[in-house]
């Protein structure tokens, strides 16, 4: 008797997981960087599975990249873009999950904008879920993109310093990368505006910084996060002008990093405001297109080990 | 109606401080003999050997009429918040709700401090007070303007009911659902800092002192809030405050992941302000345990954790969960019963809490070992929305009797 090497159920969020659960996921990931490279970027191991998105929140890309994972793996796709007033006003999450569990899905891929919102839904389901990002909770594919973006980058992750900055308070890509770097060694620093970074997230393993500067201070991988323009109005920051004074990363700041320093950002970026178009275009230390690339490798990779009980392959 | 005679039983009598075996005879709903006596030829008799026998529980501060799940809990009278649809800011409503329970559970309304509870202008709490009314609420929330609240205690006092606040600076809380630190950040989750209590206890402290009034907080749940009642206390404020079982039992690690039943308002605390807690029942500092009973069914609570209604179904469990307090050696048995029924009849200046010969006749059996386990699917009342599903207990409640009269 073997023990699969990842035996969950569900992806809801990378905390909690081991270090080689999350290594088994980048490794596996790497065959499928590989073919998406290919010109024929095709194989048929998932063909007559049904995999749901279903996305309460409004997503472009994260949509895209699911949608291209599951079909360069041969399953029938099928995309559920919900108005957010019509499930407002209609039925409960839960009555939602009941009618496309009833559909017979095999993978149900899900976005909501309330944290626990995915945790809700997986329990009365039938199907492997994978979370897609819940509220300010947890992304696990961008975690493990990110993840998977650096290993290839800098050949490692453990020992590393990784800076993650910005609006940290509100961002489920800040808390699925705490866990999966600090999980696989590396040491991370939160930084931002005291009123962007979010109590106790010291006792998450993450060093609090509200200097910029001394934050990307020898830093190996600066990763920036998006600030909604909504939050920049006075209420948590005074203004975008301020916002990218203090805190926006320009050429100048980025010196303060590493020499060989990597740039990240999950996009969708606000040129000017937390990362200036030097910074994200620069060819030699930006990963920004390369962490899209990764983030259908790493999908293709999460929907292949999720549905494997379910295709009758042991692991 | 016959005399009955409880017999062999041993008596928990919260004045004297006591616990000693013996007999109690009830004549005419009232207790008219304890300890030796000649049990009257025609007296219906119950044996207690091996029980408890205590004072009906007083629960200030209920959400809910629930009637079974009083009876269970062994509460004998309830006092009804304010927070109801409409809220009970009209004497007509006040008096309606006060016949709601008898002859069973006794339950006695609690006027809305402003109408309709929006913290602005002050209801006809007099007319209510005439209608049955036994104190005032804040509600849910707290009242914001510091000069509303004044008038308030102010005006409450002169009518010599004591004003029961909640104390949440709600400028702080706004949005938040839960406690800031790690638990709340790891699930992602809006969070106000502890400091919203301590805030908000400390500005109605300073008002009710400046009013000379009464105020009684219920729900004191972190060590700095702890700290300014006790020093209020000291200096002669005429202050009172009581706890839920829940934030004596559970830090905010109960929520993860995201378990709506143990959303609180307010929301659970860090494992440090939980131990503060205890300490503060232990040195007198907290006067009363109370149910805080908010039956929430599926449609309130199966949501994801920031759209659900917070609030736990208590009622049942309230005498249960507080039991561990003596067997934990935090006080003895007759001061639980002191903290579940003297106080609060004390508070709401209610008959009972008491076994002395007069008293009204509103008595639990009570077996303070019985093992059993909490199970939300099956708990008495109206929904079984507890934070403490599925946990092995001890202890529970086998007669309520309500004025002589055995209601289970």
């Amino acid at each position: 008797m073997s023990a699969s090497p990842f035996p969950h159920r569900h992806l809801l969020g990378l905390a909690g997981l081991h270090p080689w659960e999350i290594t088994y996921l980048l490794d596996e990931a790497e065959q499928w960087v590989t073919l998406n490279r290919g010109t024929a970027k095709h194989d048929g191991r998932l063909a007559g599975l049904t995999q749901m998105n279903a996305f309460f929140e409004a997503s472009t890309r994260t949509l895209l990249s699911f949608e291209v994972a599951g079909k360069r793996l041969g399953a029938d796709v099928v995309n559920m873009a919900v108005a957010q007033s019509s499930v407002k006003k209609g039925e409960t999450l839960i009555d939602t999950a009941i009618t496309l569990n009833a559909m017979r899905a095999d993978v149900m891929v899900i976005r909501h904008d309330r944290s626990g919102a995915v945790h809700l839904i997986a329990d009365k389901v039938n199907c492997p879920v994978l979370n897609a990002g819940d509220g300010r909770h947890e992304h696990p594919t961008q975690g493990l993109l990110d993840a998977l973006t650096i290993r290839r980058r800098k050949g490692r992750i453990e020992g590393l310093v990784v800076a993650i900055c910005g609006d940290v308070l509100h961002s489920r890509v800040a808390r699925s990368n705490i866990h999966a770097l600090t999980t696989l060694g590396a040491e991370v620093r939160v930084v931002g505006p005291p009123t962007l970074l979010p109590a106790g997230v010291e006792r998450m393993g993450a060093q609090r910084f509200t200097d910029f500067d001394a934050g990307l201070d020898g830093a190996d991988v600066v990763m920036m996060l998006r600030v909604q323009r909504e939050r920049m109005d006075g209420a948590l920051v005074p203004s975008a002008r301020e916002f990218h004074a203090l805190y926006g990363l320009t050429h100048k700041r980025v010196e303060r990093a590493a020499p060989d320093a990597l740039v990240m950002h999950p996009g969708p970026m606000n040129r000017g405001v937390e990362i200036d178009s030097a910074v994200a275009d620069d060819p030699v230390r930006s990963a920004i297109t390369e962490q899209v690339e990764m983030g259908v490798a790493v999908r293709m990779a999460c929907l292949d080990v999720l549905t494997r009980e379910r295709r009758g392959i042991a692991a | 109606m016959r005399p009955l005679a409880i017999l062999g039983g041993r008596l928990v009598d919260p004045r004297a401080g006591s616990v000693q075996p013996g007999n109690l005879l009830i004549v005419d709903r009232r207790i008219a003999a304890v300890g030796d006596f000649d049990v009257p030829a025609e007296a219906e008799r119950i044996d207690a050997s091996g029980l408890l026998v205590t004072p009906g529980l007083v629960d200030v501060g209920s959400f809910a009429i629930d009637l079974p799940a009083f009876v269970a809990g062994g509460i004998t009278r309830a006092a009804l918040m304010p927070d109801q649809s409409p809220p009970l800011d009209h004497a007509a409503l006040v008096q309606r709700a006060a016949q709601a329970g008898k002859p069973d559970v006794w339950v006695h309304p609690i006027a809305a401090g402003t109408k309709a509870l929006a913290g602005r202008e002050l209801a006809e709490i007099g007319l209510m007070r005439a209608a049955g009314a036994v104190a005032v609420a804040t509600g849910r929330g707290w009242i914001a303007d510091s000069g509303v609240m004044l008038r308030l205690l102010g005006y409450a006092s002169a009518l010599d009911l004591p004003v029961i606040a909640h104390a949440e600076d709600g400028s702080l809380t706004a949005g938040a659902v839960a406690t800031d630190g790690e638990t709340a950040t790891r699930l992602g989750l809006p969070a106000a800092p502890a400091a919203a209590e301590a805030m908000a206890v400390a500005r109605d402290l300073m008002l009710a002192e400046e009013a000379g009034a009464a105020i009684h907080f219920r729900q004191i749940t972190t060590a700095r809030a702890f700290d300014l009642v006790r020093a209020a206390k000291r200096r002669g404020v005429r202050v009172t405050c009581g706890i839920t079982p829940a934030h004596l039992f559970l830090s905010d690690q109960a929520i993860g992941p995201f378990r709506t039943f143990a959303r609180l308002s307010p929301p659970l605390r860090e494992e440090a302000d939980r131990l503060a807690a205890i300490e503060a029942v232990r040195d007198g500092t907290v006067d009363l345990i109370c149910s805080g009973h908010d039956p929430q069914g599926p449609e309130a609570k199966r949501l994801p954790f920031a759209d659900a209604e917070p609030g736990m179904a208590g009622a049942a469990t309230l005498l249960t969960l507080s039991l561990a307090l003596v067997r934990d050696g935090v006080i003895a048995l007759p001061r639980l019963f002191d903290l579940l029924s003297t106080a609060p009849a004390r508070l709401l200046g209610l008959p009972g809490g008491g076994l002395d010969v007069g008293d009204e006749a509103d008595l639990l059996l009570v077996d303070e070992g019985a093992p059993w386990r909490i199970d939300s699917d099956r708990m008495a009342g109206a929904a079984g929305n507890t934070p403490f599903d599925a946990l092995p207990v001890q202890g529970r409640v086998v007669r309520t009797i309500k004025g002589g009269v055995a209601l289970n």
